[in-house]
């Protein structure tokens, strides 16, 4: 990218913003999300009104000490001139306006536009429906990070709130660099499914690895959480024991150890080592019974799905009840970083197999390993 | 304000002076000696002679030239532009305490100036009855068996500790097996970082419902290869584990040692002994706990005692008292050998060694109390303040001597953060509070603590100056964001400060990463 530099020898930054501006419609009025027109339609009948592009120019608002040398990309209409008009932001706005009623394709178009004019980072507001768009046209092509307006955020995309979407934004932008970057996971849940099968991984998208604030302070790397996982999945490699099968979950953690190996069956899939030597990729339950058949000394390696603490259940039901009663509870090894775990509201992670004995199996302290050498102890249950 | 509490006008001087390295000018000297007296000259030869020429410099060294009265004016306005830090201070975890002048003027005098740690023994042995005297109160104060001072402050004495742990099972041959030790989530980080650093893995607790790890969750951790329990009781939560004597017996039962870090220890002090609860070892900071001065990395004293099944381990040398005189134990065969030089910070132990006689058992006792009731009579009226809360609401345990708070709320309602806020209660020159240890586990952190020194007029104060920057932040965010505006630099520009070719430590760097000084750096622009 080619960086203008100001008068004061300063860089300027350039923001893209994407509202789905119907986003969270459906949450107001009790409906499960507002993904489909008949959903949409429905939540009007009801009365909803839309909150993202409130909540879109809170977040963009507190980009103001940066008016200097910011400008902020956006589609026309409702997706974004109309949240940026009033903020005293330097604005360029991109395409043709959108049809009244925006469509997920508006979002995918918008994104696209955004990211082929260079931005340094691409804010949209909006849930999973929207992240899932944007991941669909960009990939990690731009840095991105969601201002949470939807019904459903199960996505690690999200900051805490509007507020904190625009406080990360403005850190990313006054020192934005590949460093200060993390792979999230970008989730789909199924509305009409219930218990485990609702969640699955849907991709990867980057984000500006949330620097806190005591690090700025005390002048210690943003990317310490990052070299532990790596130094983590150097060892964990280093460990393995011959003639040990090896199962590897599916998330970003996980896939450090996958890309160590070379092996490669994308961020949603389970796949299987020996020897240090792929012997299955993109495996179901009925290939990881197969595997387990075959080589029955095994261990699973396992991250941690999101913000929510889902350990089993959610996004790997590969690594069903009779996968895991294969393995035995001592046999699963979780990885996450340390930051991470510790973020969570519950301080527990979760199993959900459908089969409450095997829970109960996997239920209790548990250690999950954050670097070489170190272990946090967390409870397990249901 | 309340309490009849004035708000009091503060602004910091602002001196603005260049760097030393560029004042002054050639020919100032600050002091002249006479010249060489000829008929010494003609005894010693050429002056220049008396430097052997392969360790003499080609170059003169590149120091500025002034006189000795430029170079105090300088320091003492240096020393002016201290961000307020003789303020109302209630940096908690440092348990801020008054270092009584008597304690200066002591260790001033030449018995304890002037000692060198490798002159006769008979010729210092007062300097040795304080250290042994001090070591006496502290085994009172702990039960255990023996202390020594020489780690050069808290960590070092975590830091020993492991090393005594790798010592005493490398002794019973059980090293290899006993490779873990255990630690707490809100314990001191120094005692994971130490047990790495000695070589052992880190297995971390996490907090549960009543403020602390369960004991059902040290059992799961717990097994043949724990080699050591460190914990901090209380923690920065400032609730006291009440199961700790079985946490001990637990770790006890599998084989481990156990230690007790005492940085917290103001609000327990005079009230249990560690050896008392079952624990091996345990550590003091003087520095913080008994009246010493703390600063900079520098004269900080870690008193580390333990039982006397650990004491063929320790560091050395050790005072012994023998037949009325002392001598010093220089070694011993099993000892860890040293974690710092020679005896460690002495005019340290000797100040300490004073507080601890001037204030005697029932004044440490009292000391606690107040303590205690001052970190609560705080929390009392901190959390009557707009976007304050406490860790854990929740947990209804009262908190000793201080606890972990959050600007959360305070954040998501108007975009201030902690860091802001302490920019910004400096304007009104008292000092900004501590904010957290590693890992941050609540938003927005800070960690007050009044201790016994400050009056209620100080704690009122500032808690006035909280409340009203609290109310700044609702009222005109800008304010604060941008602050502070009464003191002597503005904020720094953080975009660059973990970049090592922009910041530079030493004249010579800065000259080498920025050239000469026409450029002033971006981002510290004066206030």
């Amino acid at each position: 990218m080619d960086h203008q530099v100001d008068d004061s020898g300063r860089r300027r930054s350039t923001v893209g913003l994407v509202v789905n501006p119907i986003a969270g419609m459906g949450g107001r009025v009790g409906l499960g999300g507002t993904d489909g027109d008949a959903r949409l339609r429905r939540a009007r009948e009801l009365g909803a009104e839309p909150a993202a592009p409130r909540l879109a120019a809170l977040a963009l608002g507190r980009l103001a000490p940066l008016r200097d040398r910011l400008t902020v990309l956006v589609a026309p209409g409702p997706m974004g001139a109309a949240v940026s008009a009033g903020l005293g932001l330097a604005t360029t706005v991109l395409g043709a306006p959108p049809a009244a009623a925006t469509s997920a394709a508006d979002s995918r178009a918008a994104a696209t536009a955004i990211a082929a004019a260079g931005a340094d980072l691409l804010l949209f507001a909006g849930g999973d429906g929207t992240a899932r768009d944007i991941h669909d046209a960009i990939g990690g092509a731009v840095p991105v990070l969601g201002v949470p307006a939807g019904v459903k955020m199960y996505s690690g995309v999200f900051a805490r709130n509007a507020a904190a979407a625009g406080d990360a934004a403005l850190d990313f932008l006054s020192a934005p660099g590949p460093g200060r970057l993390r792979a999230a996971e970008v989730v789909d849940v199924d509305e009409d499914a219930d218990g485990p099968g609702r969640v699955r991984l849907y991709g990867e998208l980057r984000v500006p690895a949330e620097r806190s604030r005591l690090l700025a302070a005390k002048s210690r790397g943003a990317g310490d959480a990052e070299a532990d996982l790596d130094r983590l999945a150097a060892a964990v490699v280093a460990e393995m024991e011959p003639g040990r099968l090896y199962l590897l979950g599916p998330g970003t953690t996980i896939g450090r150890i996958k890309e160590r190996l070379g092996v490669d069956g994308g961020p949603l899939s389970v796949d299987a080592v020996l020897d240090r030597a792929a012997v299955g990729s993109g495996l179901g339950e009925a290939g990881l019974l197969a595997l387990l058949d075959q080589h029955p000394r095994a261990s699973a390696l396992l991250g941690v799905v999101g913000g929510q603490g889902s350990l089993l259940g959610r996004g790997n039901q590969q690594l069903s009840a009779a996968v895991l009663r294969r393995l035995g509870a001592d046999n699963l090894t979780v990885l996450a970083a340390a930051d991470k775990l510790l973020a969570l509201q519950t301080q527990r992670l979760h199993v959900d197999t459908g089969d409450p004995e095997v829970d109960r199996m996997l239920s209790g302290y548990r250690r999950v390993r954050v670097a070489p050498g170190r272990t946090i102890v967390i409870e397990v249950g249901t | 304000m309340s309490n009849g509490g004035r708000e009091r006008r503060y602004r910091a001087p602002i001196w603005d002076e260049p760097i030393v390295m560029e004042m002054g000018a050639p020919g100032r000297r600050g002091f002249v000696p006479p010249a060489t007296d000829p008929e010494l000259a003609a005894a010693t030869g050429p002056r220049e002679d008396l430097v052997p020429a392969a360790m003499r410099r080609a170059e003169p060294p590149a120091l500025p030239e002034l006189t000795e009265f430029e170079v105090q004016r300088h320091y003492l306005h240096l020393a002016q532009e201290t961000l307020g830090m003789l303020g109302v201070n209630l940096f908690g975890t440092c348990t801020m305490k008054y270092n009584p002048r008597l304690g200066e003027h002591l260790t001033a005098r030449p018995e304890i100036a002037a000692v060198h740690p490798l002159q006769d023994e008979d010729t210092m042995q007062g300097t040795l009855a304080a250290i042994h005297g001090l070591d006496l109160i502290l085994r009172e104060l702990s039960g255990m068996d023996q202390f020594v001072f020489q780690a050069g402050g808290g960590a070092d004495a975590a830091y020993t500790n492991t090393c005594v742990t790798r010592a005493y099972y490398a002794a019973r041959g059980e090293l290899e097996r006993r490779d873990e030790v255990i630690t707490t989530i809100q314990a001191h980080p120094c005692n994971a970082a130490t047990a790495a650093a000695a070589g052992f893995k880190v297995v971390t607790l996490t907090l549960e419902e009543d403020g602390y790890p369960s004991v059902e969750q040290l059992r799961a951790a717990v097994s043949e290869r724990t080699a050591a329990l460190m914990v901090t009781n209380p923690d920065d939560m400032g609730i006291y584990n009440p199961h700790i004597k079985e946490w001990v017996e637990i770790v006890h039962a599998a084989g481990g040692l156990c230690f007790y870090d005492h940085a917290n220890f103001n609000g327990v002090m005079g009230k249990l002994r560690a050896r008392e609860l079952g624990f091996d070892a345990c550590m003091y900071m003087l520095h913080k706990t008994f009246g010493a001065p703390k600063g900079g990395g520098g004269p900080a004293v870690g008193a580390y005692g333990c039982a006397a099944e650990l004491v063929p381990f320790l560091p050395r040398p050790l005072v012994r008292r023998e037949g009325g005189r002392f001598r010093l134990e220089r070694d011993a065969p099993q000892s860890v050998g040293k974690v710092r030089e020679f005896w460690g910070n002495v005019p340290q132990i000797v100040k300490a060694y004073g507080w601890a006689r001037a204030m005697g058992g029932d004044g440490i006792e009292a000391a606690s109390d107040l303590s205690v009731l001052a970190n609560n009579y705080m929390e009392d009226r901190l959390l009557a303040i707009r976007g304050v809360t406490k860790s854990h609401p929740q947990i209804g345990a009262r908190r000793l001597e201080m606890t972990r708070y959050s600007l959360g709320t305070l954040t998501e309602e108007t975009g201030v953060t902690v860091l802001d806020v302490e920019n910004r209660m400096v304007d009104y020159g008292v000092d900004a509070p501590w904010l957290s240890h590693e890992p941050w586990i609540v938003p927005e952190p800070f960690t007050p603590e009044p201790g016994e020194l400050w009056s209620i007029e100080d704690i009122d104060y500032w808690i006035d100056t909280l409340a009203r920057v609290c109310e700044e932040a609702y009222a005109d965010p800008e304010l604060v964001k941008t602050a502070p505006h009464e003191q002597v630099i503005h904020r720094l520009d953080a975009a660059r400060i973990d970049d090592p070719d922009y910041w530079a430590t030493t004249w010579r760097a800065y000259l080498r990463k920025h050239g000469p000084r026409d450029r002033v750096p971006a981002g510290a622009s004066g206030a």
